[in-house]
């Protein structure tokens, strides 16, 4: 593992993008300003750290893209999803202005802070603002692919960064489901950072994987052409938040969804991720259950 | 003077095509003043060209009666007086809080309140980074808009950071239910330089509006006694 983890990653391509193209703007609330610092210290003009104020972090952005520069915006989940919602939904979406939310900390990667700073919700909150895509990538590399892309063809996308990756990097389309695995029973569409864990559980059973690099818009042809019956996702985030996207991609058939992701309870303990993972049956253990519970099923009704 | 009167009178009939009234209520024209300072005394644009990248920028955060803003709108010539009687309506393009996207001459939709300084101080920072430092970016909030606590936090933010592009005005009604005494004695230690006018002098806003230092200004429109 030499590669750098993948907010890092992230962080330099926003960087070297940064110094060659003056239409850019990049605005921080204090968070990651260190991973910044040249960008900030070089075009204090359009690099702006605002303080610790996220909605106000997110107004200003808006204000850099009214002018016409297409703001990058990053801090903690939490704090740009949840905390700053309306300011994405009225200062973006209703304004259909274009913009680069990258986050950190996603569901429980900052597992030793606990619950304050846990945001399993971030994408079903931010997928609500109107002409958002987002984003979930699995390994440093395709997380840069995703932010060339935004900055190549402005959009209002939600990144989610994630310490979970993907030993390996796949070459994908931004905005397309990749088809990893054929096979004849159900579909299992794995998102982001859980493609390994999905093809490790699944290895010995005769199910097709797809995966989600972006989850809205999912991409619904891709997704009927592979589609059987039995449609499972395994998602990083609330469980079922992608459940709408999915159905709605698939009216012309009768569809059994199964979501797996993260429970709604809070479980108030530290630990690490993969602590966290296990309680909520992300890890291989409870998805090699779940998912053969399914398969086993899509079986006997074949 | 006599010139400044006819116009507030064809404001007050063109708010009257929105309302169906000829008597306003307060909401309605708490602002017109300001409004027919700036526009016909301070801003610089192109009823033309909207967009004149040359223009001052004004956001008007407090989307609330927006009755006023429209009908100077409408006599600067940037959309037909016919407009104003689809006031509210489907088919017309003036609702009850602006929207960009459908008015001509709206820099930003608002409506919720707090929202419009934090994007002010944006735009301020992006006609920097374009060079444009003859422009400038006023923005109107209502007094019990202070309320909202990002106002503070671009308060904080555009005073440390001495963004003397930009104008917050607070048209000072005391609506709120929280009184925030005096504005300009709130405002100065956060960097700003605030000054408080009566909310109906012509000559005491455009002088004030006018102002500029090496700090962000504030212009507080007394409406408290005269109204």
């Amino acid at each position: 593992m030499s590669a750098l983890p993948m907010r890092q990653q992230v962080a330099r391509a926003l960087v070297g993008r940064f110094d060659e193209d003056p239409s850019l703007a990049l605005v921080l609330a204090e968070i990651s300003a260190d991973l910044f610092a040249s960008a900030l210290r070089r075009h204090p003009a359009r690099a702006v750290n605002v303080g610790i104020m996220e909605q106000t972090m997110v107004g200003v952005a808006a204000g850099f893209a009214l002018e016409g520069f297409v703001p990058v915006v990053h801090t903690i989940a939490p704090f740009l999803a949840e905390r700053s919602l309306e300011q994405l939904k009225l200062d973006f979406g209703y304004q259909r202005l274009h913009g680069l939310f990258v986050t950190v900390g996603g569901s429980y990667d900052y597992a030793e802070s606990g619950a304050t700073h846990f945001a399993p919700g971030d994408v079903a909150a931010v997928a609500s603002v109107p002409g958002m895509r987002v984003v979930v990538p699995g390994t440093g590399a395709e997380a840069v692919t995703l932010v060339n892309d935004v900055l190549d063809r402005p959009s209002l996308t939600y990144l989610r960064t994630s310490t979970a990756e993907n030993a390996e990097s796949r070459t994908i389309a931004p905005g397309g489901l990749q088809r990893v695995r054929d096979g004849g029973g159900a579909t299992v569409v794995a998102v982001g950072p859980l493609l390994d864990r999905v093809l490790a559980v699944t290895a010995d059973l005769d199910v097709s994987v797809l995966y989600a690099t972006t989850v809205a818009p999912l991409d619904g042809p891709t997704l009927r052409a592979a589609a059987g019956a039995d449609v499972v996702v395994v998602e990083p985030f609330h469980e079922g938040t992608l459940a709408a996207e999915v159905t709605g991609a698939l009216t012309d058939r009768p569809v059994r969804l199964t979501s797996i992701g993260v429970g709604r309870e809070v479980i108030h303990r530290y630990g690490t991720p993969a602590d966290h993972d296990r309680a909520h049956g992300l890890d291989e253990a409870g998805l090699r259950e779940r998912i053969g519970r399914v398969a086993a099923g899509s079986r006997r009704a074949a | 003077m006599e010139a400044a009167r006819r116009h507030l009178q064809e404001l007050h009939r063109l708010i009257g095509l929105q309302t169906g009234d000829e008597k306003h209520a307060a909401s309605a024209t708490s602002a017109l003043d300001v409004l027919y300072v700036l526009y016909e005394h301070v801003l610089r644009f192109d009823p033309v060209e909207p967009a004149w990248e040359l223009r001052d920028r004004f956001l008007l955060s407090k989307g609330h009666g927006p009755m006023a803003f429209y009908a100077v709108l409408a006599r600067q010539g940037f959309f037909p007086e016919a407009e104003l009687e689809r006031f509210l309506a489907w088919d017309g393009i003036l609702g009850g809080h602006p929207d960009r996207l459908r008015v001509p001459g709206v820099e930003v939709s608002t409506g919720s309140l707090g929202h419009g300084l934090p994007m002010a101080l944006g735009v301020a920072y992006a006609l920097r980074a374009k060079r444009l430092t003859d422009q400038r970016v006023f923005v109107l909030t209502g007094d019990a808009e202070l309320n909202e606590g990002t106002n503070w936090e671009a308060i904080l933010h555009a005073g440390s950071r001495r963004l003397d592009n930009l104008t917050l005005i607070v048209v000072d009604n005391g609506s709120g239910t929280l009184q925030l005494g005096s504005l300009e004695a709130k405002l100065r230690p956060f960097g700003w330089d605030a000054e408080t006018v009566g909310g109906r002098d012509h000559a005491a806003l455009a002088r004030s509006l006018r102002r500029r230092g090496s700090s962000p200004t504030a212009v507080v429109a007394d409406l408290r006694v005269a109204t």
